[in-house]
């Protein structure tokens, strides 16, 4: 028989109408899932009472899947046949993936994301997540009874389209229905309630097992902007342990270690790092294979000075999110502590000091981010009251979506942190004289320059009607619907000629990483600018190299031939700046060549009144 | 007579109570609907009604209105896991039958 849960006052539902919702935390290292139970947000547990789930997968030779704690040991027997970390793939193409060399996998790189070649065949990254969330899945319907109604899951700030839709289809592919993707800092604020909190900027200091983030969010009107994100890749609670390890080696004067021996000590050095967030100091003690024995007791103190740099290696990435949002630490209103790592007092005396507050730790910090999504996931299936509506989050597009224009520049349609759905247009024009037809590359990301941002779609505008540059009026209106699927138009007013594109984010198109590309824009504003320069530059030679070609075989006539010599020199010097790298050289032959032609333009001019007098009286002409 | 929690459910309603932050107490009530007439009503209380009947189980307060005590008389409310899942259960001695998920009943 169904067990009942305690509902709110005046919020018992019908018998068969109670939804069941959950919320997961699909992570590189440790998945979760959570619900709403008795109006309280709870980590659900698996048979043996363990909440976080490994996010490794084993694909056994005899067919069988191991996910999770029993897919651990594997990592060292079969590793080729047991993903680790397999959110670093989703959405990505082989070549976005870093330290790929280092990897005990048999990557395919086909079109898109990189595929796995595992024994059982080859695995996307997709199908390898949709492994984890099953599980997930299967553990909350024994654990509620029932089959789910729907899930929220949640993804880094700076996950593109493409990782955002990967982390979806995995989902479909799990038999979940996903109410929403939710960011992970959005969702550590949401389990603080935060969103219930007056408005304001907070900062979410997340220290994973192998990975650091930061993300300053933006509160207003029931919405959260990620305002910046930053971090590091390759900074964790590991670095940590393995900090204590080298210690231990250094200071018990033992020679290079077994690889046996040295994973066991490994093991030590993290008890004794977990032991040491309660404890003043803690023992590390081992029994190696030949018999010596490593007994050390490391202090509290002791840690903190052999990890220091580590902590100040974190503030980097604070320091750098602060100043791409333009704030101080004193414009923080409050500072959210996710992942295991942020245990240690001494991550939190430093994030306390920096910031001149405490930090928000009462919550588990490893359960914190699938604790915001069950609470999210519970309001989107409707089990709180209606007075509460507002509560809902709205999405935002986590990178600006735009369309190149002439020279390889961006221009941003749609911005960054807009909310859900959203409607904009913007008016283009022709190049060139009589052109007809209109290429349009919708792109997304922060950059100015095409090549530095994910390449989304393509398509053509046919049957322009013939008219000078810049005459046509081609309106292009980006749409993204409450699901975050695009679509863009382009029309032209006159004669209303149409294209579009619906845009299925189509995987690894892409150049960069995006966590880099958030950043980066922001960092490397100072490039961008001079590169904006360069190619506008280059565009307006072009234009006036064309344009003097056009009147040189239309009218070269007019032309004696030292004059004509003349400007075919600074003509070719143009092109031939033209393709440098110095946006103020070819400014000046830009220059050069105007001055060159100013007296051929005067003559042109001259002529063509002439023609155009030429058999008309005086008072025929109204001036 | 009245109503009762079992041990268990006493700690359970305590321990919800308290990560709630608010709260007076549990209540427990009837009404009608579901596939077999009569659904239970498991809320916590932040206010009482004036014709709110109290019970006091293993220290933790069991609000009932008159109507639905008719029905209830007897009831132990227990917290019981089954498998992985969990959470309160009814043993109710006035019902006939109910229907099998047990989320209603006829008397």
């Amino acid at each position: 028989m169904a067990l009942l849960q305690i509902a709110e006052p005046g919020m018992s539902t019908e018998p068969h109408k109670h939804r069941l919702a959950v919320g997961i935390d699909l992570g590189t290292t440790n998945s979760l899932v959570a619900t709403v139970r008795n109006s309280i947000a709870v980590c659900l547990a698996d048979e043996s009472g363990r909440s976080m789930l490994p996010s490794i997968v084993h694909y056994r030779a005899d067919g069988s899947i191991d996910v999770g704690q029993s897919a651990v040991l594997a990592q060292a027997s079969d590793p080729r046949n047991t993903i680790v970390s397999v959110k670093r793939f989703m959405g990505r193409g082989l070549k976005d993936v870093a330290h790929v060399e280092t990897m005990p996998y048999d990557f395919e790189d086909s079109p898109g994301m990189v595929r796995l070649r595992t024994v059982q065949g080859v695995k996307s990254p997709v199908e390898v997540s949709a492994e984890i969330l099953r599980v997930l899945r299967l553990r909350a319907e024994a654990s509620l009874g029932g089959a789910l109604d729907g899930a929220v899951i949640t993804v880094p700030a700076y996950f593109d389209d493409a990782q955002r839709q990967a982390t979806k289809d995995a989902a479909r592919l799990a038999g979940l229905d996903v109410l929403r993707l939710l960011n992970e800092p959005t969702a550590a604020a949401v389990a603080y309630g935060l969103d219930n909190a007056a408005e304001g900027v907070y900062a979410v200091y997340d220290l994973g097992g192998g990975t650091f983030d930061l993300s300053i969010l933006k509160l207003s009107r029931g919405v959260f902007e990620v305002l910046s994100t930053n971090g590091d890749a390759a900074l964790g609670g590991d670095d940590f342990d393995h900090r204590l390890f080298c210690w231990a080696l250094e200071t018990s004067k033992q020679s290079p270690l077994s690889s046996s021996d040295s994973r066991r000590l490994q093991i030590k050095a993290r008890e004794a790092k977990e032991q040491l967030t309660i404890c003043e100091e803690a023992p590390i003690h081992l029994k190696l294979a030949s018999g010596d024995e490593i007994n050390l007791v490391i202090t509290r103190e002791k840690f903190a000075e052999l990890t220091a740099h580590l902590v100040q290696k974190t503030l980097g990435p604070v320091r750098k999110a602060l100043r791409d949002a333009g704030l101080g630490p004193e414009d923080i209103k409050g500072v959210v502590m996710v992942g295991g790592a942020t245990r240690m007092p001494h991550i939190q005396r430093a994030v306390a000091s920096y910031f001149g507050q405490e930090p928000l730790t009462n919550l588990d910090p490893d359960k914190v981010v699938a604790l915001g999504a069950a609470m999210q996931a519970n309001a989107l299936v409707g089990n709180r009251k209606t007075e509460d509506d507002d509560w809902l989050l709205l999405d935002v597009i986590p990178l600006s979506l735009g369309l190149e224009t002439m020279g390889g520049l961006v221009e941003k349609v749609v911005p960054r942190n807009a909310t859900l759905p959203i409607a904009r247009a913007q008016e283009f024009t022709t190049f060139k004289d009589g052109q007809t037809a209109m290429a349009f590359h919708v792109v997304q990301g922060e950059r100015e320059l095409v090549s530095d941002c994910r390449s989304l779609a393509r398509f053509e505008l046919r049957g322009i009607p013939p008219m000078v540059a810049g005459a046509a009026r081609i309106r292009v209106a980006f749409q993204v619907d409450a699901d975050g699927l695009l679509s863009v138009s382009a029309r032209e007013m006159s004669s209303g000629v149409e294209a579009s594109v619906l845009v299925k984010p189509s995987y690894g198109l892409s150049d960069d990483e995006i966590a880099g590309m958030l950043q980066a824009g922001v960092e490397r504003a100072g490039d961008d600018m001079a590169a904006r320069a360069l190619r506008e530059q280059q565009v307006e030679a072009d234009r006036v190299i064309e344009a003097t070609e056009q009147a040189l075989a239309k009218d070269g006539a007019l032309l004696d031939a030292t004059e004509r010599a003349h400007i075919d020199e600074v003509l070719a010097a143009l092109r031939r700046l033209r393709d440098g790298d110095d946006h103020r050289a070819i400014k000046t032959g830009i220059d050069a060549l105007a001055r060159a032609t100013d007296e051929f333009a005067a003559r042109r001019m001259d002529s063509s009144i002439r023609s155009a007098l030429t058999g008309h009286k005086i008072d025929e002409i109204s001036v | 007579m009245g109503v009762t929690l079992s041990e268990s459910a006493a700690k359970h309603v305590s321990t919800f109570i308290a990560k709630r932050g608010k709260g007076v107490g549990i209540r427990l009530g009837v009404k009608t609907s579901g596939c077999s007439g009569m659904a239970y009503k498991l809320e916590f209380v932040d206010e009482m009604h004036d014709e709110d009947l109290i019970f006091d189980s293993h220290g933790v307060k069991v609000i009932v209105d008159p109507k639905s005590l008719v029905y209830l008389e007897g009831t132990e409310l227990d917290f019981v896991r089954e498998g992985l899942n969990e959470g309160f259960k009814f043993n109710n001695p006035n019902v006939k039958d109910a229907c099998g998920c047990g989320e209603s009943f006829n008397v």
